[in-house]
């Protein structure tokens, strides 16, 4: 879109005044358009996984290549799930349809389309359910104009088709939820509607092949091993260069004390490569100053989980691998990087889904003695959580005039926020490592922070449309604090908020940057032994040494 | 469109009517009176419970609260111990603020996108739908309690008080309910937005219609009985204790609009546990609202996990391991 659409014309088109239509009408309605979709997933990257029904197709073709029973599957896949989730049954079955959260999903702000509005996504799936589930739908369905009359609809090709383009418009941010008077999340929703999609190989790409590469390789973006060194071996020339320290990490480290953990992003994509750079830097300055063993691991290479985009058991399946790579090497317990969905999964599924993790110890971080309670029985913890204490602790040197440039607020990244409540940690390492902080206004930040527009698999290419309007709330708040303020940095801590939010930046804001906060961090952090920074980790010149580069 | 409100109207007009007629031209007292009541009564217990029974069947493999505040973190930094509970007493105070104060409706806001002169979205707070919901529950709920002055002899002393509230502007006679007229209003406001928001219009259904304007035309006929037209209040009471006491009889003497009303009321019990109405049973099982977000300290236990094929760790070093030695990389086996 960026291309096409500038974003006064984009502007132009919000609209939340719905038409007069009915939204049941689904044929007229269903017009899977170019920039609001992501392609299909290719073949082999569902084969990876052994998922079901691997073909080559196209969502604006006619003929998806469904299976001939794609029916029957859709129904018994609802059914069993109704008995596996009881969030699920509930959700179908509740909804007043009272509105609260029509105008809070970021996708309707942005784009206007009344089927982007929460209640009006989950009634897709609803109107399936209401008519092949409930008794009221089953005796309706029978008269005719009855099943209209109660809200139900069979599951037709076109009804797949809209609940398909709409549920990959929806990156369950889970913010609908926190004003739904009965709790009901739309993310659950998406998340079942995403699995449906997957029991018939309708998955997009840009999950599917992160899947399969995260499986085969250890993460996302299929970074081998060598090449994951080699990169981290570029970062810490990069360092060098800059602080004078070598800053080189251990890989697969048997008898560490801790496992690090991060997405792929990290390693792979700017701005991402400065956060990264920043955990290498303060890894070193644990090992020097109090000799604390951290080690990264190239087949746990991968904290984000794109497994939570397409099933419960993908979800897992790649999950999985953190627990086994702690146990082979014998850490003590984890610590996970900057990430969105990679929190909300630690947090609220990895115990249950492929603990216990009884093979490690109750994380104490041996330098303060502080004892993470809570993450007891987990055994994993946010870096934010540690680099927190440890500033508590006044273990860490911090020379913030190094940040002085940088006038700061925080995008709480969805996931953390709403499926975690890491709110305040951020904020407490931020204002300790950089002078100027300022808030968004309230109604977008905390819980009820926006969504970048590009999470749960939709930070593709080909969707730059969707992802701008969606991008709007967030963007339109930024702008706020940067006129109001003259913020320039734009902190966060997800992997995807950083790619995301780059683009959202330059689309709408051009003034501000993306920084992870360790990269924050890194730049502040005194090492020992470090020659006097001129640099900071972008290799732009520090605050006081503009002149001398020039 | 509009047959989404139309339909709903006319039904709840001709379940007035069949009543209605019913009792004054087929003398279908014994009915109206009797057999569809104590029906709906049980369909409205039966269902309720097979309900909500159906739900807990269905199991909660994991346990993801939304999370509205700070989380329970180092020892120094504030929990938001009641939108962001870790303990079951956080829960429980989460669910009754929920429940009773319709907490999370509370927070409602209202966004607006000013184009051209600002471009700027805002949020600014909605109370209205907060207190029409609060002031519709609230005061249906008063209503129903003084119902209960038809089902008892003698009236325990707590109706008594509840009415003396309830009456307490001392305006007309016989004297002005206050919950009454609340409950007459604020169906009018919910109906209102159904009808004039676009985004409420849009996405509701006559499911959403059907219940409101029978709860109107309850309120509507009661209202009638006690201020407009004198219906035979002991005939009704005899009724009503002859229902309570199951010794049912039929009374000279009460006329047909209190068989409507009561016909209405019928219907709405019946209707109750195969529609949306069962929010009131599902808030207490939402297990985004229900559950504590202690996951990482206290293990959760899902009851259908079963195992699932990953990539070991020696599939990916048999995968790469040349290349991991020659880049360096610690392997376990050498060849």
């Amino acid at each position: 879109m960026s291309d096409e659409l500038t974003p006064d014309e984009a502007l132009n088109k919000i609209d939340y005044r719905p038409g007069s239509g009915n939204w049941m009408d689904t044929t007229k309605s269903v017009q899977i358009r170019p920039g609001m979709y992501c392609y299909a997933a290719k073949a082999e990257s569902v084969e990876t996984l052994g998922l079901p029904n691997a073909r080559s197709w196209n969502p604006l073709d006619d003929d998806w290549k469904l299976p001939e029973n794609w029916q029957q599957i859709i129904h018994e896949g609802i059914k069993v799930r109704l008995e596996r989730f009881r969030t699920f049954k509930i959700f179908m079955d509740v909804c007043v349809r009272c509105g609260a959260c029509a105008d809070k999903c970021h996708f309707f702000l942005g784009t206007g389309d009344p089927k982007n509005m929460p209640v009006l996504r989950a009634e897709l799936l609803r109107s399936v359910y209401r008519n092949d589930f409930t008794t009221a739908g089953k005796v309706l369905s029978k008269i005719p104009g009855g099943a209209r009359l109660g809200g139900g609809r069979p599951l037709t090709l076109d009804v797949l088709k809209e609940m398909w383009y709409y549920f990959f418009q929806c990156t369950e941010c889970r913010r609908c939820s926190v004003f739904c008077p009965y709790g009901i999340d739309t993310a659950e929703i998406t998340i079942m509607a995403r699995e449906l999609f997957n029991l018939i190989g309708l998955n997009i790409d840009w999950i599917a092949t992160p899947v399969s590469n995260c499986y085969q390789t250890g993460n996302h973006l299929g970074i081998q091993p060598h090449a994951f060194k080699d990169m981290l071996d570029f970062f810490v020339e990069d360092i060098e260069e800059i602080t004078g320290v070598n800053c080189e990490p251990s890989y697969q480290k048997k008898g560490a004390d801790i496992l690090f953990i991060t997405p792929s992003g990290d390693v792979f994509a700017d701005p991402g490569t400065y956060t990264c750079q920043g955990y290498l830097i303060l890894f070193k300055y644990l090992k020097d100053k109090y000799n604390l063993d951290v080690t990264w691991s190239t087949y746990a290479s991968e904290g984000g989980n794109f497994g939570f985009f397409t099933s419960h058991e993908t979800m897992k399946r790649l999950n999985a691998k953190m627990y086994l790579e702690a146990k082979r090497l014998g850490v003590k317990w984890i610590l996970g990087g900057e990430c969105g969905h990679m929190w909300r999964v630690i947090n609220q599924y990895m115990d249950t889904m492929n603990g216990p993790a009884d093979f490690m110890e109750v994380p104490v971080n041996p330098i303060t003695g502080t004892v993470f309670e809570n993450a007891r029985s987990t055994k994993m913890v946010h870096i934010c959580e540690f680099t927190a204490d440890l500033i508590k602790h006044g273990k860490l040197e911090l020379d913030k005039s190094r940040n002085a440039n940088r006038i700061v607020t925080f995008h709480d990244s969805c996931n953390p926020a709403r499926g975690m409540g890491l709110l305040d940690e951020p904020r407490y390492v931020i204002e300790n490592v950089c002078d100027s902080f300022y808030e968004m206004p309230p109604n977008t930040i905390r819980e009820q922070t926006f969504c970048c527009g590009s999470g749960a698999g939709l930070n593709a290419g080909e969707n730059m449309e969707l992802r701008m309007a969606g991008a709007l709330p967030r963007a339109n708040a930024l702008k706020h604090v940067h006129e109001k303020y003259g913020v320039n940095t734009l902190a966060t801590i997800c992997a995807i908020d950083r790619a995301a939010l780059s683009t959202l930046c330059e689309y709408w804001v051009p003034e501000a940057e993306v920084y992870g906060i360790h990269e924050m961090v890194g730049n502040a952090l005194i090492l020992p032994g470090e020659t006097n920074r001129t640099q900071d980790l972008r290799m732009e010149p520090l605050p006081g040494f503009e002149e001398e580069e020039e | 469109m509009n047959q989404k409100y139309l339909i709903p109207l006319t039904t709840v007009f001709l379940l007035f009517l069949v009543a209605y007629t019913g009792v004054e031209g087929a003398g279908m007292q014994w009915f109206f009176g009797i057999v569809f009541p104590y029906l709906a009564v049980l369909a409205f217990l039966i269902g309720f419970v097979v309900k909500v029974m159906g739900w807990a069947a269905s199991a909660v493999p994991f346990r993801i609260p939304t999370t509205c505040g700070q989380q329970k973190s180092l020892p120094w930094i504030k929990q938001n111990c009641i939108d962001n509970p870790d303990t079951a007493s956080g829960v429980f105070v989460r669910m009754v603020l929920e429940i009773f104060l319709f907490r999370s409706l509370f927070r409602n806001t209202k966004a607006a996108f000013n184009r051209n002169v600002s471009n700027r979205l805002s949020y600014s707070w909605e109370i209205f739908l907060w207190l029409g919901a609060l002031a519709f529950h609230y005061s249906f709920l008063v209503v129903l309690l003084r119902h209960f002055r038809f089902f008892t002899s003698p009236v325990p002393s707590c109706l008594t008080w509840l009415e003396y509230f309830d009456g307490i502007v001392q305006l007309g006679l016989p004297g002005l309910f206050l919950s009454g007229v609340v409950l007459l209003a604020a169906t009018l406001f919910l109906l209102g937005r159904r009808i004039f928001d676009a985004k409420v219009t849009y996405i509701s259904q006559a499911a959403d219609y059907f219940p409101l304007f029978l709860i109107i035309g309850i309120a509507a006929t009661g209202i009638a009985m006690r201020y407009f037209t004198k219906v035979d209040i002991i005939g009704i009471k005899t009724l009503t204790m002859g229902l309570a006491t199951f010794a049912p009889v039929i009374p000279e003497g009460v006329g047909g609009l209190f068989y409507g009303h009561v016909f209405m009321v019928s219907v709405l019990f019946a209707y109750f546990p195969a529609s949306k109405l069962m929010h009131a049973g599902g808030v207490f099982l939402s297990p985004t609202r229900n559950m504590a977000n202690n996951t990482r300290a206290k293990r959760h236990v899902n009851p259908w996990d079963y195992d699932v094929d990953v990539h070991t760790y020696e599939q990916y070093e048999d995968h790469f391991r040349e290349k991991m030695i020659e880049a360096g990389l610690p392997v376990d086996k050498k060849e």
